[in-house]
């Protein structure tokens, strides 16, 4: 089963290499990015020549693989250090903001959207689907810049952008939050109220069961199951690299990365931030059907 | 007054639905004595299981409401009491099982939990609860207990399920018991065990049964008293010898009435040549097989009907006959023909003569659909039979056939009942002036009286318009009324075939004889004798 999965997905990321790799040749010739304006032909001859962009497309690409296979992913143009180095760097600082972002995601749409199962059609259902509704619709970009003219510039209470101090990370995972905050609690919500009209709660009010535990222990568990998919689906998204908040807040995450390497033609970067993300996201989609086996039995046995 | 051990005096309640005010029950009384059974006994829609849910407070207010009456148990009357106190009662001194155990149980923890949890809920230790559920679940009669107890409820059958909610409502020794329908989704030989099971353990500890059914034969074979209800209000009360023997209201005759099993017999017209022949058809999901090769025939204008336990293979051969599933093996000669080797393109034509009636016509007929669309689409397919300006006609014309009003053809089908949706659905079916219908299961769903509508509208068919049916079906007495002759199925084979008057009169396997002795009869009496003869198969 594992294996199987293991060896689609490598499929799919060789699939991925390839294209990337000659769509983003596509893109035009580093040389007229990395050299002055004014630079001789020879001298550009000279950079293309170190940097093997003379050769044909297809031997380029096989010496790309070639090195691939010995894990040597190239190195940046633009900082002239090994491009995974690089992609690792700026991918411990996206996995920190995804983790961070996602627990409090998790931990806030479960606690809301059960409360608000349990209070169907009550106010405090209503204001909560009504503000999950415009969280999970609003624009980032758009929530991310009114967030920098409020609190930043014109209450002064959180830096506008960069990283250093524990107040840099407020404004991105506030943004960050909102979109999937909105989408799972409304998950939870919708089958919590599926499970609390279920058979097997009558059986427990029958059997004379607290209030409490109906709900944390016999609801709870099998509502969980359609929202881990959800949570799974956020989580990757954010793993991606959240590319126009990263960009926004001057995040040095891997979306940010990306953007800039495309911008600048640093091939190899771009292609070893896609390959870590996709394995990242490959081992999620794992953690996501561990954690489903072990809430649901009858997907063990 | 004070000597019952639950009374329950002028209880009304209502609901309030999108449609208006719904009285569910209109000021009922009845009353449950220690060691008694009493029944509850009414179709759906009868409010029969509304005073249990008030019993147990599981009536959700709002959209419920109980606009008077008293609920009195050992002194008190319950729907004054607190929320707190009735759920101390709750499962500790009042239990109640329901209708359908697997969605009933919850299906992400092990059973032994679930029935160790009834005793934790009220405050017992956890080892002292475990050690409860582990005697009960060897009590009644799961196996291997102490390893059952880390399983979960989708690794057990049907009636091993029921036997856990048992065993979960009886862990703290309730005075009282509460079953809402707790056979009805099982076999005939299961509903068997699982009744004396309960009435065994009803003698062991001393409790009153409260049992409630839309079954009169679970009223003859359980109950010491009944009450006979209708549309919320209580119409008759009385022994189920009384109640069967000298009915006083019209009620509870219609209802006698309408029970299968009293007709005469079928005899075999002569036989005529077979429309139909069915040769060692098989069928296996990976290494299980479902059918292990049935051979039979079935002749122009004949009713065969198909009988077995759940698993054994009855919807199998009717799928396979109209290819909704591929067979693994075998033949099926149509008109001498062999439908399994027929392209899509030729099946599809030859799809009209051969019709199904489903189980379910909530799920089989197409939510999104008018009545009309739903009848007429096969003309759109098999163009030949109407031409379309006469469609409304036509349609209106079967729906009169099937006992429906014309001016039913705009509607959808949820705003009917179950039995007029199962009317539409074989007008579907006849739309397409087939020479033989399946009916899967087609009348298991309904209550007694609309069952009977709808068996003489098949039976009207069947002498008016010769057609044949394949009869699959649970219902013994319904088969005996209905069928010219009977397969008898087991575990994928046919073990007995005959016609019906041979298979009921002098049946030859076992099995057969024990689906007979299982089954229920409405009438006391003959309950008393099938009961010995099961207890003597039991022995022998």
């Amino acid at each position: 089963m594992l294996s199987k999965r293991a060896v689609s997905s490598f499929v799919s990321l060789l699939v991925l290499i390839v294209l990337v790799f000659f769509l983003s040749r596509l893109t035009g010739d580093p040389a007229s990015l990395y050299l002055p304006v004014d630079a001789s032909e020879a001298m550009r001859e000279n950079f293309r020549e170190i940097n093997g962009l003379n050769d044909p497309v297809l031997v380029q690409f096989g010496n790309y693989l070639s090195d691939l296979v010995r894990l040597d992913f190239g190195d940046s143009l633009r900082k002239a250090r090994p491009a995974m180095d690089v992609v690792l760097e700026a991918f411990v600082w996206t996995l920190w903001l995804a983790a961070i972002t996602m627990v409090l995601v998790v931990v806030a749409a479960i606690v809301v959207g059960s409360i608000a199962a349990f209070n169907v059609g009550k106010p405090f259902d209503r204001i909560a689907s009504v503000f999950s509704l415009i969280g999970a619709s609003a624009p980032d970009f758009w929530i991310a810049i009114v967030g920098i003219v409020l609190f930043s510039v014109t209450l002064g209470w959180l830096p506008t952008s960069g990283t250093g101090t524990v107040w840099h990370w407020v404004l991105p995972i506030a943004v960050l939050f909102i979109r999937p905050f909105g989408l799972i609690l409304q998950i939870v919500r919708g089958s919590m109220i599926n499970a609390l009209g279920s058979a097997y709660v009558k059986t427990a009010r029958a059997k004379g069961v607290k209030s409490s535990p109906i709900i944390f222990v016999h609801t709870l568990r099998n509502a969980m199951l359609p929202v881990i998919t959800v949570i799974g689906d956020q989580a990757a998204a954010l793993l991606n690299g959240a590319v126009v908040v990263e960009s926004i807040f001057g995040f040095p995450g891997v979306g940010k990365l990306m953007i800039d390497s495309i911008l600048q033609r640093d091939f190899n970067v771009i292609l070893a931030a896609i390959m870590v993300t996709a394995i990242a996201i490959f081992l999620m989609n794992i953690l996501i059907d561990v954690a489903y086996a072990l809430l649901d039995p009858c997907i063990r046995t | 007054m004070a000597d019952h051990l639950l009374e329950v005096r002028n209880l009304s309640v209502r609901f309030h639905t999108a449609q208006g005010v719904v009285n569910a029950v209109n000021g009922i009384s009845w009353h449950l004595d220690k060691g008694e059974t009493l029944a509850i006994l009414g179709e759906s829609g009868s409010g029969k299981s509304v005073s249990a849910s008030a019993i147990m407070n599981l009536i959700d207010m709002p959209p419920g409401e109980i606009t008077c009456g008293e609920i009195l148990f050992d002194g008190i009357d319950l729907l004054k009491a607190s929320v707190e106190d009735r759920r101390r009662l709750n499962g500790k001194r009042i239990a109640m099982i329901f209708q359908h155990p697997l969605s009933h149980l919850n299906p992400v923890y092990p059973v032994g939990w679930q029935i160790a949890e009834t005793a934790m809920a009220h405050g017992r230790g956890k080892a002292e609860a475990y050690d409860r559920a582990l005697a009960l679940m060897e009590r009644v009669g799961i196996p291997n207990a102490r390893a059952a107890m880390a399983k979960y409820p989708h690794q057990f059958s049907g009636g091993q399920r029921q036997r856990l909610m048992i065993a979960m409502a009886l862990v703290l020794k309730p005075e009282i018991l509460i079953a809402d329908e707790p056979t009805t989704a099982l076999d005939v030989t299961v509903q068997a065990e699982v009744l004396s099971l309960l009435e065994e353990l009803k003698a062991e500890t001393g409790m009153g049964l409260l049992m409630i059914t839309h079954d009169l034969g679970v009223v003859a074979e359980a109950a010491d008293r009944a009450v006979v209800m209708e549309r919320g209000r209580i119409v008759e009360t009385g022994t189920p010898h009384e109640l069967y023997y000298n009915p006083q209201h019209p009620y509870t005759r219609k209802l006698l009435a309408a029970a299968p099993g009293k007709g005469e017999m079928r005899s075999t017209p002569a036989a005529a040549a077979p429309i139909l022949r069915v040769q060692d058809l098989r069928k296996s999901y990976g290494g299980f097989q479902a059918l292990k090769g049935a051979t039979f025939d079935l002749h122009a204008g004949e009713t065969l009907a198909v009988v077995g336990e759940s698993g054994s293979g009855k919807s199998t051969i009717a799928r396979l006959i109209l290819r909704l599933e591929e067979a693994t093996a075998g033949c099926v000669l149509w008109q001498g023909d062999d439908l399994l080797t027929k392209s899509p393109r030729q099946m599809a034509r030859v799809r009209r003569q051969l019709q199904m009636v489903f189980q379910d016509p909530t799920q089989s007929l197409n939510p999104h659909m008018s009545v009309f669309q739903i009848i007429s689409e096969g003309w759109a397919i098999h163009r030949d039979i109407v031409p379309k300006v006469q469609w409304k006609a036509r349609v209106a014309e079967l729906l009169q056939q099937v006992g429906l009003e014309p001016g039913h053809a705009l509607r959808v089908p949820h705003q009917f009942s179950g039995g007029q949706r199962q009317r539409i659905a074989i007008a579907r079916a006849l739309a397409l002036e087939p020479e033989v219908i399946i009916c899967d299961e087609a009348v298991s769903a309904l209550d007694v009286a609309i069952q009977k509508q709808v068996i003489d509208l098949l039976g009207e068919l069947r002498n008016r318009l010769g057609i044949a049916f394949i009869f699959i079906a649970h219902d013994l007495p319904l088969v005996g009324d209905f069928a010219d002759r009977v397969l008898v199925m087991q575990a994928g084979e046919i073990v007995e075939q005959g016609t019906v008057r041979q298979i009921f009169d002098a049946p030859q396997q076992a099995y057969t004889q024990r689906l007979l002795f299982a089954g229920l009869d409405a009438d006391p009496d003959i309950h008393a004798t099938r009961r010995s003869a099961r207890l003597a198969m039991a022995r022998g």
